[in-house]
């Protein structure tokens, strides 16, 4: 070291040579490493959705096989006769948004703020209904809201039932079977996906900042618009992407809690890939349209709520 | 000043408290308090950690409710007054900047609540004032520690509190950005004339800034004075150790006239001033600052009427500006003398020597205290 420490002029060239040899290696091992999630990522999201599109271009049946024939026409067939489904997954994805939204905040609130040496239990008890198959506890609902349930007995008592069959939520004096019931095991069904992210962005609120707030002439109401609020919309973002983008591709809910006029895009596409025999190319239509869709409303929604306070 | 036009305030008036009491569960935190703080002082609270500083400052600006007692702001009772309804501000021990709002929003941002509608001016003549006005644009985790504190006073001064709550707002800085803020504070407080209330336990800061220091020990008041007060009489054997050091030489009463007590310790007579006596009687704690106190090779050399005491020297640590000695006496008490380098020669551990002061320096307290109450609780050893 301390010879070629001397020699001054001929460091330079020597010191920069051996970095070169080593740099293939050097950048060798990430791709290594990246090569499995690579491997299936390409496999599992990437050729699904080539082939998808594709698909959605393509011309036949299953007796003489599909062809690729670039035949755009498909998405026509896949919207004309299909937009009361659009409709209705676009509705009730975004009531479901907007209630678990009202009904997770409150809840997250109160969890984070006032569940004290209880935030560990309440959270659990939010996420262990999610233990059980989505399936049980959709039909689970369809006891609840029976007709001779209690529900709907107290709801038909208080009259409730008349004002939301005239809204066209229910149907007569029943509740299943209506675009209501759909939406009541959605927003049951997505609540704990709301609650979640809202809840850790909440508890990672500094309660002496509220503490601040007070000081600083603001009331209870005041102290919640102007410091929690902001503060927690990275958990409100979270929620409404969470609830919102499982919502507008379920067609469970539908399924088994509505009736023949709250058909969703789910519904119709399982129908044209099971039960019609040249139904492949439209089902796959609709879906690119609703994955397009999706990422477009997600991406204009990121971008409002990124750039601004969205409030 | 500009910055006085800004804030200009002249009606108001003292902050008061009476009979103020905190529990928490069995445990008071706040021991029935009652304190006076005049209008447009600089008033330090200093205390041991958990003596109960930050809970009488909650109380004040209205974010603990007292168990008993009542606070006044001149005469008005805002004991039950909501936090948000009080002209008190608090600078917080964390800083507790809004992390969502910019700089200038934070420091806006209770004008804003109290519906002003054009905040600019003030906004800035306040960052103007911290000299922060380059950052108004930043967040505050963008800011340095001093910086963020020096905005947390912006965001709570530009209100124009009657009373300004500062819970050790220098805590958490380095030693020399401490003593920088602690002048500018002090500025401020002057430029502005508002009533600051300042919370610490570090004891060299409230003597630079306050005008007036209470110190507290177990949630109640030892000792209100001003900075020199409290240093030269102390009251208790507490405020005598937390604040600077004393040596502390417990002895009984001989004789006491209207000027001079005269006290037998260590087999010798020591003579105090009568005015700087708190007990004239039985058991008495005579008490001298180290820095009062020199030293003698010879009885020959102790001038006459000075108090003398011999023994011999145990330890020596030159410091540069003054050496510190240690002083055996033959009971086993050691005394502490501050020697100033005038190019004497430092004794030696071993040599015996005799250390002398003048009575009128010393001071007594009542003997039947806790000679070491405080004692370990300097500055940091109180975290
Ligand atoms: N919410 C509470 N519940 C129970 N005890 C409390 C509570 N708040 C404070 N205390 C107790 O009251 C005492 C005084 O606390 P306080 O925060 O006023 O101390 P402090 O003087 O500000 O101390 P430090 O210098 O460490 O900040 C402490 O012993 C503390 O443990
Ligand atoms: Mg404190």
């Amino acid at each position: 070291m301390s010879s070629t420490a001397l020699l001054d002029k001929s460091d330079p060239p020597a010191a920069g040579a051996p970095p070169e040899d080593r740099k293939p290696r050097r950048n060798f091992t990430p791709w290594v490493l990246l090569l499995p999630g690579l491997l299936w990522l390409i496999l599992f999201f990437l050729v699904p959705i080539l082939t998808s599109v594709s698909a959605s271009v393509q011309t036949g049946n299953f007796d003489d096989g599909f062809k690729l024939t670039w035949h755009w026409a498909n998405y026509v067939d896949a919207v004309k006769p299909y937009w009361r489904q659009y409709l209705h997954s676009g509705i009730f994805s975004v009531a479901t948004t907007v209630l678990c939204l009202a009904l997770g905040y409150p809840v997250a609130y109160f969890i984070a703020f006032k569940g004290g040496k209880w935030k560990s239990l309440l959270m659990a008890l939010v996420i262990v209904p999610s233990f059980t198959s989505f399936l049980i506890r959709t039909i689970a609902w369809k006891t609840i809201l029976a007709d001779n349930g209690f529900v709907v007995r107290i709801l038909n008592d208080l009259y409730i039932l008349k004002i939301t069959s005239k809204l066209g939520i229910t149907v007569g004096t029943h509740v299943l079977a209506s675009p209501g019931a759909v939406v009541c095991g959605m927003v049951y069904n997505f609540l704990p996906f709301m609650i979640l992210p809202l809840y850790t962005s909440l508890e990672k609120i500094d309660p002496r900042l509220l503490e601040a707030g007070n000081d600083l002439y603001c009331g209870t109401f005041q102290t919640w618009r102007r410091i929690t609020l902001p503060l927690s919309m990275p958990g409100v973002i979270g929620g409404t992407l969470l609830t919102f983008i499982p919502a507008i591709g379920d067609y469970i809910n539908a399924q088994l809690l509505g009736n023949a006029n709250t058909g969703v895009v789910g519904q119709s596409i399982e129908n044209l890939f099971l039960r019609k025999t040249d139904g492949y190319p439209v089902g796959s239509a609709m879906s690119v349209i609703m994955m397009v869709g999706t990422l477009v409303l997600v991406m204009m929604y990121i971008r409002k709520a990124g750039t601004e306070d969205l409030i | 000043m500009g910055s006085t036009d800004v804030l200009g305030r002249t009606e108001g008036g003292d902050l008061r408290l009476v009979g103020l009491t905190k529990r928490f569960g069995a445990f008071t935190a706040v021991d029935n308090l009652d304190l006076t703080i005049p209008q447009g002082s600089f008033f330090a609270l200093l205390g041991a950690s958990g003596c109960g500083k930050t809970t009488t400052l909650r109380m004040v600006s209205g974010l603990e409710d007292p168990t008993a007692g009542q606070i006044f702001l001149g005469d008005q009772d805002v004991t039950d007054a909501k936090p948000y309804r009080r002209p008190v501000n608090t600078v917080f021990q964390n800083y507790a900047l809004f992390p969502h709002l910019d700089i200038f929003e934070n420091v806006a941002f209770g004008l804003r609540r109290r519906g002003f509608k054009s905040v600019k001016p003030q906004v800035e003549a306040m960052l103007e004032l911290v000299e922060l006005g380059h950052l108004a644009k930043r967040k505050p985790t963008q800011l340095s520690g001093g910086q963020q504190q020096r905005i947390a006073l912006a965001r709570a001064l530009i209100n124009e509190p009657q009373v300004l709550l500062l819970d050790e707002p220098l805590g958490a800085l380095d030693l020399k950005l401490r003593r920088q803020m602690q002048i500018e504070l002090k500025r401020i407080q002057t430029e502005v004339g508002l009533t600051f209330v300042h919370v610490t336990h570090d004891q060299e800061e409230a003597m630079t800034m306050a005008d007036t220091i209470a110190v507290m020990n177990h949630g109640r008041i030892e000792q209100l004075g001003s900075p020199a007060e409290l240093y030269e009489n102390p009251a208790t054997t507490f405020v005598a150790n937390f604040l600077g050091q004393s040596n502390l030489i417990p002895g009984t009463v001989e004789t006491s006239t209207d000027d001079v007590v005269t006290v037998s310790a260590h087999g010798r007579k020591l003579t105090l001033d009568a005015k700087r006596c708190r007990s004239v009687s039985g058991k008495v704690i005579l008490g001298v600052r180290p820095e009062k106190v020199q030293l003698a090779v010879s009885e020959a050399d102790v001038p006459s009427g000075f108090n003398a005491l011999g023994g011999t020297v145990s330890d020596a640590s030159f410091i540069g500006v003054s050496t510190q000695y240690l002083v055996k006496l033959p009971s086993g008490q050691e005394i502490s003398v501050f020697e100033q380098n005038t190019g004497r020669a430092i004794q030696r551990p071993g040599t015996e020597v005799f250390v002398y002061w003048d009575p009128s320096q010393g001071f007594g307290l009542d003997g039947s205290q806790d000679i070491g109450a405080g004692a370990a609780l300097d500055e940091e050893g109180a975290a």
